[in-house]
């Protein structure tokens, strides 16, 4: 099994005037998402959800500055790690994550253990 | 001496045989053993330059590819067991749902795998080397990977071509090439791609990226985008070898023989599309004599049969189209009306602006140039076209046989101006002359 990221890239206004119930349908999604992966033979490992890059503060050098680190129509707004037999499964997988006002990118984890 | 320099002549023809017919199954049954394309390309190459001396002391065997193969896979083996490092490095390429063969295939981990193979590699396993050249295929073919990177990998993978040689074809420098090369094998191994024949439910989509990247190896050698020479022979070669290759790897897949069909219709006017002088001739000014019939035959038979159960994809539709074109005895004679309903069924199967505006070029013959001018207006508010030299060129001759002379010489140098063939050029360069000439 091999890891992959899959980094969720989304229009972050949908978000930010997004009403309760737009929310609650995006945490349904995800959770039914979780389901999935085991179905499809995959695992999770990890994942998260971020603040938006209103909140994100940037380094570069010493110099701190604020906002992310490329401003993009589409930013980084969640992650997964997973692991899957090979790129073909885990964009299988992929292809089901939850991301309406984006996409996803999938990122293979580089083995850092040596060897 | 004489004799000697015969035989050698000889050796040297077999082996570049053997490399332009075998290159793709001895390099794809080496991957499998190898689970690393670098390394099975680099094993590959050394059997060939091994045969030249092998085969000069001993002999031409008998079955050239399956000597290759196993000369090839033997060194894989031998590297792998070399380096043990390499060998737990290498996760790459595995296909975890192999069927053990039984041939003396090492599973990953089996210490004793590739001495076996080295024991047994000879002429016991050579008729049970399975046929791995589709998984080749669709590995180079992969989604992941850029349209640029497939067609590069699948002439170096696929067809055994050099960088420099695939570097000449897209006029591009080496370096550029080399980088290309090498980043998509990097992403095939970092990102894990496997080496597979997809499954029937990816096979459709998988099997359409396989066709484009032969089609654009296609088009690209029968129109080279710039350069003297309108036709780049090899590529337009390697493009029908490779078609009928996966052709008979996958009897049942009608779009594949529509491919080759395809590729056969349009190849078979080759000849024709330039005069002595290199000068680019019309569909309506070519010597319809000088078609290759046997090829027009062969293509002709096989779009019936890509046709046959309905539901055509788009190379087979196109192919219906080539064939109607190369079996009319002129081109007053063409079956017009027949070629606009299949184009409208090549736009339903494949809603692209090119294939709207061949139709709107076929719309003229049938109802003439005033509504085709209509139809290209409408792909031009499209803006999808723009920047495509034949869209300019087409709306120019319409305009030219309305007798809108103005019009057309504007439009015939507007394609001037998105064109570098100088066939293509000089063609132009005419029509302009031709519709700036005080008319008489």
């Amino acid at each position: 099994m091999t890891q992959y990221a899959i980094l969720i890239y989304e229009n972050e206004g949908s978000y930010a005037d997004a009403s309760p119930e737009v929310w609650q349908t995006a945490m349904e999604a995800h959770g039914r998402f979780a389901g999935q992966v085991g179905e499809k033979g995959g695992k999770i490992l990890g994942g998260e959800a971020l603040q938006p890059t209103t909140t994100a503060t940037s380094i570069r050098g010493d110099v701190v500055t604020d906002g992310p680190f490329a401003e993009t129509k589409e930013a980084l707004g969640g992650f997964y790690l997973i692991e899957a037999r090979d790129l073909d499964h885990a964009l299988e997988i992929a292809k089901l994550c939850p991301a309406p006002y984006g996409g996803v990118e999938v990122r293979p984890v580089m083995d850092t253990s040596g060897g | 001496m004489t004799a000697n320099a015969a035989a050698g002549d000889a050796v040297g023809a077999a082996v570049a045989d053997a490399h332009r017919r075998e290159w793709a199954f001895v390099l794809a049954a080496t991957a499998r053993v190898a689970r690393d394309i670098d390394l099975a390309e680099e094993c590959v190459q050394d059997a060939y330059v091994a045969a030249l001396d092998a085969w000069s002391r001993q002999g031409i065997p008998r079955n050239p590819g399956a000597w290759l193969t196993t000369t090839a896979r033997r060194r894989a083996l031998d590297a792998l067991r070399r380096d043990r490092a390499l060998r737990s490095k290498l996760p790459l390429l595995i296909e975890p749902d192999l069927p053990p063969s039984g041939s003396g295939l090492s599973e990953p981990g089996d210490a004793a795998g590739p001495a076996r193979e080295t024991a047994t590699g000879g002429r016991a396993e050579d008729d049970v080397i399975p046929d791995d050249r589709l998984r080749l295929v669709f590995t180079c073919c992969h989604p992941a990977l850029a349209r640029e990177a497939q067609v590069a990998l699948t002439l170096r993978l696929v067809c055994g071509l050099t960088t420099a040689e695939i570097a000449r074809a897209f006029l591009v420098s080496e370096p550029t090439m080399a980088a290309r090369v090498t980043r998509a094998k990097k992403k095939i191994s970092a990102a894990r791609i496997t080496y597979r024949v997809p499954g029937a439910a990816e096979l459709p989509d998988r099997l359409d990226a396989v066709l484009t990247v032969v089609h654009l190896l296609y088009t690209t050698g029968h129109t080279a985008p710039a350069g003297e020479n309108l036709v780049r022979a090899d590529l337009v070669d390697r493009a029908i070898g490779l078609a009928r290759m996966i052709s008979a790897l996958m009897p049942d897949e009608r779009e594949v023989r529509g491919l080759v069909a395809l590729l056969l219709l349009t190849d078979a006017r080759r000849t024709t599309r330039a005069d002595a002088d290199g000068r680019l001739l019309l569909l309506e000014e070519q010597d319809r004599s000088q078609w290759d019939r046997a090829a027009i035959d062969e293509g002709a038979a096989l779009v019936i049969d890509a046709l046959r159960g309905g539901c055509p994809g788009r190379f087979a539709l196109q192919a219906a189209i080539a064939a109607l074109h190369a079996e009319a005895p002129s081109y007053r004679q063409t079956d017009w009306p027949q070629l606009l309903q299949l184009y409208g069924e090549l736009l339903r199967a494949w809603p692209s602006p090119v294939v709207a505006l061949n139709r709107a070029v076929v719309r003229a013959m049938v109802d003439g140039p005033e509504s085709a001018l209509a139809e290209i207006a409408e792909i031009e508010l499209d803006g999808r076209l723009d920047g495509y030299r034949y869209l300019p060129a087409a709306k120019a001759d319409l305009l030219r046989r309305l007798g809108r002379r103005g019009e057309a010489a504007q439009a015939y140098q507007a394609a001037l101006e998105l064109t570098g063939n100088s066939a293509e050029r000089d063609f132009l360069t005419r029509r302009i002359a031709e519709v700036s000439a005080p008319p008489g």
